[in-house]
């Protein structure tokens, strides 16, 4: 199949991915630790581009510096490109700017609490000055809502990921870090 | 195909010998104590800790391959043939190592472990903070990304020292012994060098973040009724290739792999 790779050509003439239908394809692949959320809802799909000679040019941000799931992420970008029909790309990770739970779409944060993950909250500044006792707010259950839960492990089975336990429902779940 | 894409170009006047030094560096700082942490996994008090300690081993090897993967690129700017990350991980020796003295000793029990991560991530916490406004786009585009990790790892080793320091007369005890330990490896991490002096506005003169980290490490250990230990003797040379015995014995468990199979990936 030969591809047409233009940026201003109509999305719907067959044969031809436009710009914008890289995107949603690019940003549809599922996050490979937790499926429930695309790259899209995570924002850590920072740019696709076509560069003057037709290559797909695709930038992508990890969520951590040490997360496994990068390397994957950019390999299934580029399976379901290539489906698509595209045959020249390169996929390229940047750090910066650095990714924050913030750039997270409410979609992606209320398929999270479905899942059972409780979604993070808002993003603090990285603290300053003599802050031995961290406050924080306590996660709610995504089970049963209640805010009556308790942190167990500040790191969980991914590097994203905190471990809580309700005491409601006393179920255990996991929390979404904010960074 | 994929790519780790640099920031951005090193402007051409830097001093990229003193860059590629400095980098390996912090580097070797991050994949030293990654390795440390790494031994552990399945040792580890609860499986909690186990789960927390591998989390932040990982953070700190991600760390190191940014870190590794530019000062091997640097340096080939310099040399003609450049080094990737497994090349500076796996095949140097001892000597070549640039890391300070703290990471690699021994981890000892929880309690000196987390007196080491506490100074460690206090320093690493204060020093990212700084180099997020490096004028070298790739560093600072680390220090940005990675203090955020290091915020939860000083918190990590802070919360464990005000439960070790401040709870029963053992744990007290055990935690102060594991200060008195790792504490001879701290003036180390403020020492100036010569890579530092020569790149202004790029690296971060260690001296400069002890006020802050002292702050905070200073106001934990109060907290946790423990006491600032004042050691006999303090150890030197990290950065310059000058290393404990401990780095010795580390380095063959973590090359051991990669130098008996060459080329071998998962």
């Amino acid at each position: 199949m030969t591809v047409t790779l233009d940026q201003t050509a109509p999305v719907t003439a067959p044969a031809t991915l436009t710009l914008q239908r890289l995107r949603e394809i690019a940003g549809a692949v599922p996050d490979p630790e937790i499926p429930v959320l695309t790259l899209h809802d995570l924002g850590i799909l920072r740019d696709v581009q076509i560069t003057a000679n037709g290559v797909v040019d695709v930038t992508l941000t990890p969520t951590y510096t040490g997360c496994p799931a990068t390397a994957v992420i950019a390999a299934d970008v580029e399976t379901a490109l290539r489906a698509a029909g595209v045959e020249q790309l390169v996929v390229r990770t940047v750090l910066s700017p650095a990714w924050t739970t913030d750039w997270m779409s409410e979609d992606g944060k209320s398929k999270l609490r479905e899942y059972g993950i409780a979604p993070p909250g808002a993003c603090r500044p990285p603290s300053s000055g003599p802050r031995p006792i961290g406050l924080s707010l306590s996660a709610r259950c995504p089970r049963c809502g209640s805010a009556r839960t308790r942190e167990i492990s500040r790191f969980g089975s991914t590097p994203c990921k905190s471990l809580w336990s309700c005491l409601a429902c006393a179920e255990p779940f996991d929390s979404f870090k904010a960074i | 195909m994929t790519t780790a894409a640099r920031a951005g170009a090193t402007s051409p006047e830097v001093d990229r010998t003193a860059l590629a030094a400095y980098v390996l560096g912090l580097g070797d700082d991050a994949l030293i104590l990654a390795q440390r942490l790494g031994e552990w996994i399945t040792r580890a008090p609860q499986i909690e800790e186990d789960i927390a300690l591998g989390n932040i081993a990982l953070d700190l090897l991600g760390q190191a391959r940014t870190l590794l993967g530019y000062a091997g690129e640097l340096e080939g700017a310099v040399t003609g043939q450049p080094r990737d990350e497994d090349d500076l991980a796996f095949l140097r020796d001892e000597r070549e190592f640039r890391n300070i003295q703290l990471v690699e000793i021994e981890n000892g029990d929880f309690a000196v472990t987390m007196a080491r991560q506490l100074i460690f991530s206090s320093y690493q916490y204060e020093l990212y903070s700084a180099l997020s406004s490096s004028t070298d786009p790739t560093l600072s585009a680390l220090a940005a990304k990675a203090v955020k990790e290091v915020d939860y790892h000083r918190d990590h080793a802070t919360q464990w020292v005000l439960r070790l320091g401040d709870g029963t007369q053992e744990s007290h005890d055990r935690m102060q012994a594991g200060l008195d330990r790792v504490w001879p490896y701290v003036e180390e991490i403020f020492d100036a060098t010569d890579t530092v002096a020569a790149l202004p506005g790029i690296a971060v003169d260690p001296a400069r973040l002890r006020p802050a980290w002292s702050d905070h490490v200073e106001h934990v250990l109060a907290e946790a009724t423990l006491t600032v230990p004042t050691p006999k003797w303090r150890s030197r040379g990290g950065r310059i290739g000058y290393h404990s015995e401990n780095l010795g014995h580390l380095l063959p468990e973590m090359q051991n792999l990669h130098r008996s199979h060459p080329g071998a990936t998962w």
